[in-house]
């Protein structure tokens, strides 16, 4: 398994600018944290201690809150995903046909951990709940891609796509 | 804001053109066909946004476009023969369509009115070559479809149609009718049981929320399926959301509300986005919002989005996401019914409850009890999954036997292999084994067996399935979505999957049995909400019908399924063996060696049981036990 390490920080000032849109549309609003994550995720990718930071001075919340909230969330990410990000469904369907399997085949693959990203920002990770595609289990995506009705043996050639 | 005349005017414009999907003999002149692409997660993962382009591209090229219409609806249920193309007024039913395939449907279907039958559903082909309806093929044949009634049948993302299909008209009917206390009256003559899994009486819960007096109530509905599996509630979303748009209004009339949430995952975008849509196309039209259809009766609802935690499935703890915390459960009472969301009195329903709202105003309670069991009323859908040929969503009347759903609607198990088991109720169920195969569904019997309806995952595992593996499958889950709240949930199930790691290892003993069930008791009596009285039902229920093959993990140190490794090993069976050397050619860690032309032998200890071996064994050679 590779060492974890962060990736810097790299936000620019255009999405510093959305994002403090977002908090203004939200600032009023009751239970108005959760949503505004939400959104703070998808222009940032992932939601790492700066943009928190942000975000608790924006809503005038203790980064304490916000930290809570980001951590106890699965959908919250700390870390940024790869540039190819692998999702492995791990719901019972796909888990009876085999998806554990599969799911050990891309970590010994890529060397890497559930939840981890490649040193050099590749390959990133992920065991999903169920995504619903249980028709086509054990079913994995790639990025916006999915593959489905899946072996072990597939792997080598889903990795050869993303090289 | 459209009056009611004007809703009664889009009815009856929107049925003249729909109808034919019902009805092949009410095709208007001017119609010559509806092709029908279903745009569920299901058949969306595997392409049917581009079959949807192509069909319009092509119909555009050859010219055919004059009264063909395309359109995108929510799910069929065959979702294991996606993506799925119904074409009316003829009903055909194209399965696992190829965007390659679509010129010749458009040129030999639409252009000459003749079906590609080598492409249709092998099911709905007789022998003679001719065409047999939908509703006769037996994944259909037994179903019942009511919370999926406009599912594959409607635009989910245009509201006349569903207006078509008598939308908004139970609404119109209740406020135009009934007092909200008749409303709550007809709810609980009907028997409807909540369909989020725990079964309680929807007409109850909807009497508690008006009889608490406040200035302020909420109507909520969970949109939180998160047992892995399960996909009711999303299908629904994604094929009609007006359906649980309307009930919740008809709800908050009852109750006396005039806000109200729907709780969803985030992980569900499709959905989230139709709702987005359908809420906007309400406010637009006035069945949502200040005043609706004119009376005093004001309703708002808004869309909270989950963040991926499990807990949030539980009332208190959904109603404490929303308020924007940590999504943990608190103690009950005082109930959501009392003070819920914002310490307000809040009525809170699963989305299948919500679906079936309006059918029952409409159509009364009598004809709800007509269906069903004694004490369970109506139909439950299920998400049928895993080792079963029909992987899909199906909606059956209650009583249903499991071998009725398995053998008749699901088709069987692939492979010839035996059914084992199946399993409902995901992390918070219990499985149903071979010889219970003939229980009726229903909330009671299924509780007898030590199983529990659950929300409606139900997955289907063969002989090849390891049931300690499947119970520390659901632990691990558990394990990790526990909200730590409560020690007994927080630490115990930790202790359980750390015993069953033990077992699936070969390291248990008896004793572990014992000690398991010991600390599934207490849990379940302890802990302080329903994820973590329930998540020890998935071992007692494998304990109770399938001990013997936790003693073989414990006292021979097999695992008879082959899927626990490290009671596993892989041997060459000298007999067969060719010596061929392709399995030590495929070997990752090289444990097998041998000289050509003859028979290889297996390294154990070298040996990582990854079973490439055996899959490249041309004679097979190589064994696993």
């Amino acid at each position: 398994m590779s060492e974890k390490k962060t990736i810097p920080f790299q936000g620019t000032p255009q999405q510093e600018e959305q994002l403090k849109a977002v908090i203004q549309s939200h600032k009023d609003e009751k239970g108005a944290l959760i949503p505004v994550l939400h959104e703070a995720q998808e222009i940032y990718g992932y939601l790492p201690i700066e943009v928190q930071t942000m975000i608790a001075d924006g809503l005038g919340i203790p980064l304490s809150e916000v930290y809570g909230i980001v951590t106890f969330y699965t959908q919250f990410k700390l870390e940024p995903k790869g540039q190819y990000h692998i999702a492995i469904c791990l719901g019972t369907a796909c888990y009876v046909k085999g998806s554990g399997d599969i799911l050990e085949e891309f970590k010994n693959k890529l060397g890497i951990d559930v939840g981890q990203c490649t040193s050099d920002a590749k390959y990133s990770l992920e065991a999903t709940r169920c995504i619903g595609a249980c028709g086509l289990a054990p079913v994995l995506t790639v990025n916006d891609e999915v593959y489905g009705r899946l072996t072990k043996h597939d792997v080598d050639d889903i990795m050869k796509k993303y090289v | 804001m459209k009056s009611i005349a004007e809703i009664d005017a889009i009815r009856a414009k929107k049925y003249a053109e729909i109808a034919l999907r019902q009805d092949k003999t009410k095709k208007p002149d001017d119609v010559k066909a509806h092709i029908l692409v279903c745009g569920g997660t299901g058949c969306q993962s595997s392409g049917s946004l581009d079959i949807k382009q192509k069909f319009e591209e092509e119909l555009k090229k050859q010219n055919l476009e004059q009264g063909v219409s395309v359109v995108l609806t929510g799910c069929f249920g065959l979702c294991a023969l996606g993506p799925i193309v119904v074409v009316y007024p003829s009903g055909s039913f194209y399965s696992r369509v190829n965007v390659e395939d679509i010129e010749k449907i458009v040129a030999q279907h639409i252009g000459q009115g003749e079906p590609v039958k080598e492409l249709l559903y092998e099911e709905t082909v007789l022998e003679d070559g001719s065409v047999k309806p939908l509703n006769q093929v037996p994944f259909y044949a037994k179903q019942n479809r009511i919370a999926l009634r406009n599912c594959g049948a409607i635009d989910p993302e245009c509201i006349d149609e569903y207006i078509a299909m008598d939308g908004y008209k139970a609404l119109e009917k209740v406020l135009k009718e009934y007092e909200p206390q008749q409303v709550i009256d007809v709810i609980k003559d009907s028997g409807l049981r909540g369909r989020g899994g725990a079964g309680f009486p929807t007409g109850m819960k909807w009497q508690f929320a008006a009889n608490s007096v406040n200035d302020k109530k909420y109507v909520c509905c969970n949109a939180d399926e998160g047992d892995p599996g399960a996909f009711m509630d999303r299908s629904v979303l994604e094929g009609d959301p007006h359906s649980v748009i309307e009930a919740m209004a008809i709800a908050a009339y009852a109750i006396g509300s005039d806000e109200g949430y729907i709780y969803i995952r985030a992980e569900y975008p499709i959905a989230v986005n139709r709702l987005k849509i359908a809420i906007a196309q309400a406010e637009e039209y006035g069945v949502l919002g200040d005043n609706i259809m004119g009376t005093d009766f004001s309703f708002h609802l808004g869309i909270r989005l989950g963040a991926g935690a499990f807990v949030c499935g539980e009332e208190t703890a959904l109603m404490t996401s929303i308020e924007g915390h940590r999504g943990e459960p608190r103690p009950r009472p005082p109930f959501p019914a009392v003070k819920g969301l914002w310490e307000k009195p809040t009525l809170l329903n699963n989305v299948e409850t919500y679906a079936n709202i309006c059918q029952i105003i409409l159509n009364g309670p009598e004809w709800y009890t007509s269906m069903g069991t004694e004490k369970s009323k109506g139909t439950k859908v299920f998400a049928l999954g895993g080792k079963i040929h029909n992987t899909g969503l199906v909606e059956i009347p209650m009583g249903t036997t499991m071998r009725e759903i398995v053998e008749e609607i699901g088709g069987g198990i692939p492979g010839g292999k035996k059914f084992k088991a199946a399993q409902t109720g995901g992390p918070s169920g219990g499985c149903i084994p071979a010889s219970l195969i003939d229980t009726p569904i229903d909330y009671d019997s299924l509780i007898n067996i030590g199983s529990m309806m659950g929300s409606g995952g139900l997955i289907v595992m063969d002989e090849d399935n390891c049931m300690v593996d499947i119970a520390k499958f659901f632990l691990e889950f558990t394990v990790d979505e526990s909200c730590g709240k409560c020690t007994p949930c927080r630490i115990g199930t930790k202790r359980m999957y750390e015993i069953l790691e033990k077992i699936t290892q070969g390291k248990g003993t008896l004793e572990d049995l014992d000690k398991l069930e010991e600390l599934a008791y207490a849990i379940k009596t302890s802990a302080m909400c329903g994820l973590g009285q329930t998540a020890p039902n998935p071992v007692l229920s494998t304990l109770r019908y399938f001990r013997d093959e936790y003693v073989a993990h414990v006292v021979d140190k097999k695992c008879p399924a082959g899927i626990c490794k490290a009671l596993l090993s892989y041997t060459i069976d000298p007999e067969k063996c060719k010596g061929c050397s392709l399995c030590a050619r495929n070997c990752p860690v090289d444990a097998i060696s041998g000289e050509i032309k003859n028979p290889y032998t297996i390294d154990t200890d070298k040996c990582i049981k990854c079973g490439v071996c055996m899959s490249k064994c041309k004679f097979n050679a190589i064994s696993k036990q």
